[in-house]
């Protein structure tokens, strides 16, 4: 009876398990068998679904809301124990309660400034690589300046100026100014693609630019596009986290797993479970986004493997 | 050679010049004011006309520009709102810290991580480089200021072996030695270095595994070995030489991260750096120090980029001579 809010993740835990375990037995493909080969990957991508799952299933799973004071005199502070998994803290919060809901928020702004920054570096990228000479002459110029400042001072002057963000603006932000190393990527790629023949076939039968970019050449580009976007999620939740950590980020008493580790700085050395379990949190998906993209590039494109790991060619922040 | 070089150049600079022109422009042209009212009750209206007049922010934006670039071009960047003090007076004060914490945490990421690499690459395939690939790759994972966090919990607060912020010791680093000064000094940098100087070895390691495999693959090493050279002087002397060059521009990569990392680290440790003053002008909306932040920023990962570009330049004399860009 006690053991109560250890049911739900625990069935989302089993089900995660059954369900990769059975992706594994199914896959036929030649590249989901290199995928399933590497149990990094397997295991990267099992905790993405836990953690997701459970950000999804956020009501069903939490024991309380996220920002619930349960008992603010009562309950301060409180270690693990099996009513409160992950313990209390500073103000009487349900850690575990803020985890799952702070994950709805720091998964999705991961990946919502990813879809902004990865159709804004494909679009740039594939332009810039495939009219070259005054295109990407100057998108290339321009990503240059993109890249000269570090994101998170970008980041700082758009929060300076406006008002605190919320979660979606802020993702908006990250992604608009998070497309840089993307496009250069997606360049390089184009830019061989294009003197491919059946891009020159498509051409040849009258295909618009724009078409034989999406239809043709895009495609090609994939798996460097799935592959540096499974890194840019990671990269962004870290940013949103140091973001929210020096307060701006998301705002309290919205949950994210940044400001989760901010709320509970100042009682580090007397309850180090509240920032412990987000920081693992952080760490858990990050190393699962960089096991699965290793992943995802060594079966979408196996013939990479020989160049530097993935994860370094993007910016980590 | 010497045309190359002029051509970085130029380009270096435009780019600091269009870093400073958009966050300029940026800053101006958005919407809302800088100025708060510092309690309940609105700003009066009278009261925000004199503080835009006397930081001549009711001028046509043409006019503020020009004037903005002049005063920049003899070096003045401005008054900060917050501290009541020319900007660069405060800006003098933190770069130099944040230069010092970010030197130390690149030698600790380079020494570190070739090593790490060059060891993966002689025991690729093995146990010990398996075990090394995780463990780079989780400290890789972590967020900087949460390990920050962890490393003062355990070395700061449990052990006591280092202290928990700050530069130096505020009260007793005047009556120090001067051995004993520089001493407090390392004790401070510790931590904070080692928060970035993992994270960032870890990175590094992982790049110079691949760079060290993809070197050891060529002909000249096969050359190497059959002339009957041992292992390890392959691996030194042939091989690590040849990877040696993706590291320099890692070294060029790795300034954003530490700059970025330093915004969170600094604050962590209260390291009185540009970063940390960054994150404290956001908070105060005082935007001139935030332009000059970013604009010193700028200036420096510009600047590392074109020496990561010269030093490769030297090391690769294939480099500069053709490859126009």
């Amino acid at each position: 009876m006690t053991a109560v809010p250890l049911v739900p993740p625990a069935v989302v835990l089993g089900a995660v398990v059954l369900g990769v375990g059975l992706l594994e037995r199914r896959a036929r493909g030649p590249a989901a068998r290199r995928f399933f080969g590497s149990p990094a990957a397997a295991l990267g991508l099992g905790l993405l679904l836990f953690f997701g799952l459970l950000a999804l299933l956020a009501p069903l799973v939490a024991p309380y809301r996220p920002a619930a004071q349960i008992d603010i005199v009562g309950l301060q502070n409180r270690p693990p124990s099996w009513h409160y998994l992950l313990g209390t803290d500073l103000f009487g919060r349900d850690v575990f309660s803020r985890l799952v809901y702070g994950g709805r928020v720091s998964l999705g702004i991961g990946i919502l400034a990813t879809l902004v920054s990865v159709s804004l570096g494909g679009a740039v990228g594939a332009a810039a690589g495939y009219f070259r000479r005054a295109t990407d002459a100057v998108l290339m110029r321009l990503v240059d300046v993109g890249l000269a400042v570090p994101k998170i001072f970008i980041v700082l002057v758009a929060v300076a100026l406006g008002r605190p963000l919320t979660p979606v603006p802020l993702a908006l932000l990250l992604g608009l100014t998070g497309w840089f190393a993307t496009s250069r990527l997606v360049r390089a790629e184009v830019l061989s693609l294009r003197e491919r023949e059946f891009v020159e076939a498509a051409r040849a039968l009258g295909a618009r630019p724009w078409r034989v970019i999406a239809r043709h050449v895009l495609p090609g580009a994939a798996a460097v596009l799935v592959v540096s976007a499974a890194l840019s999620v990671a990269n962004m939740m870290l940013l949103e986290a140091g973001l929210s950590f020096i307060g701006a980020g998301v705002q309290p008493p919205v949950a994210s797993w940044g400001n989760m580790i901010a709320d509970a700085r100042d009682v580090l050395a007397t309850a180090p479970w509240t920032s412990l379990f987000p920081g693992l949190a952080i760490t858990g998906v990050v190393l699962a986004l960089h096991a699965v993209s290793d992943g995802l590039r060594e079966a979408l494109d196996p013939q990479a493997r020989r160049g530097p790991p993935a994860s370094v060619a993007g910016e980590r922040s | 050679m010497a045309a190359w070089l002029l051509r970085r150049l130029v380009a270096a600079l435009a780019i600091v010049f269009a870093v400073v022109t958009l966050v300029f422009f940026a800053i101006h042209l958005a919407p809302g004011t800088p100025f708060l009212p510092t309690g309940d009750r609105p700003l009066d209206p009278s009261v925000e006309a004199g503080l835009k007049a006397r930081f001549g922010l009711d001028r046509p934006l043409g006019a503020q520009y020009v004037s903005y670039l002049d005063a920049l071009a003899h070096g003045d960047l401005g008054e900060s709102f917050s501290q009541q003090r020319p900007v660069s007076m405060a800006l003098k004060e933190a770069v130099p810290n944040t230069v010092v914490l970010a030197a130390t945490a690149l030698a600790l990421e380079l020494l570190l991580g070739l090593a790490i690499g060059a060891v993966q690459a002689a025991y690729a395939g093995r146990r010990l480089d398996t075990l090394l690939t995780h463990t780079t790759l989780f400290f890789y994972s972590l967020p900087t200021f949460w390990l920050g966090l962890v490393l003062l919990l355990v070395f700061g607060q449990e052990l006591h072996w280092f202290p928990i912020g700050g530069v130096i010791d505020p009260v007793l680093h005047q009556a120090l030695s001067p051995a004993g000064r520089l001493l407090d000094r390392l004790r401070h940098l510790a931590l904070p270095a080692l928060t970035l100087g993992l994270v960032g070895a870890a990175g590094t390691a992982r790049f110079q595994r691949a760079a060290l495999l993809e070197a050891l693959s060529q002909g000249f090493v096969k050359t190497a070995r059959a002339k009957g050279l041992t292992e390890t002087r392959v691996l030194v002397a042939h091989a690590l030489r040849n990877a040696l060059l993706p590291a320099i521009t890692l070294m060029g990569l790795a300034l954003p991260f530490l700059l970025t990392g330093s915004v969170v680290v600094e604050t962590v440790f209260a390291w009185p750096g540009m970063g940390k003053l960054a994150a404290d002008a956001v908070l105060s909306r005082d935007y001139p120090v935030m332009t000059a932040t970013t604009l010193a920023a700028a200036t420096l990962v510009v600047a590392g980029s074109l020496l990561a570009d010269v030093l490769y330049a030297v090391a690769d004399p294939r480099v500069g001579r053709e490859r126009p860009r």
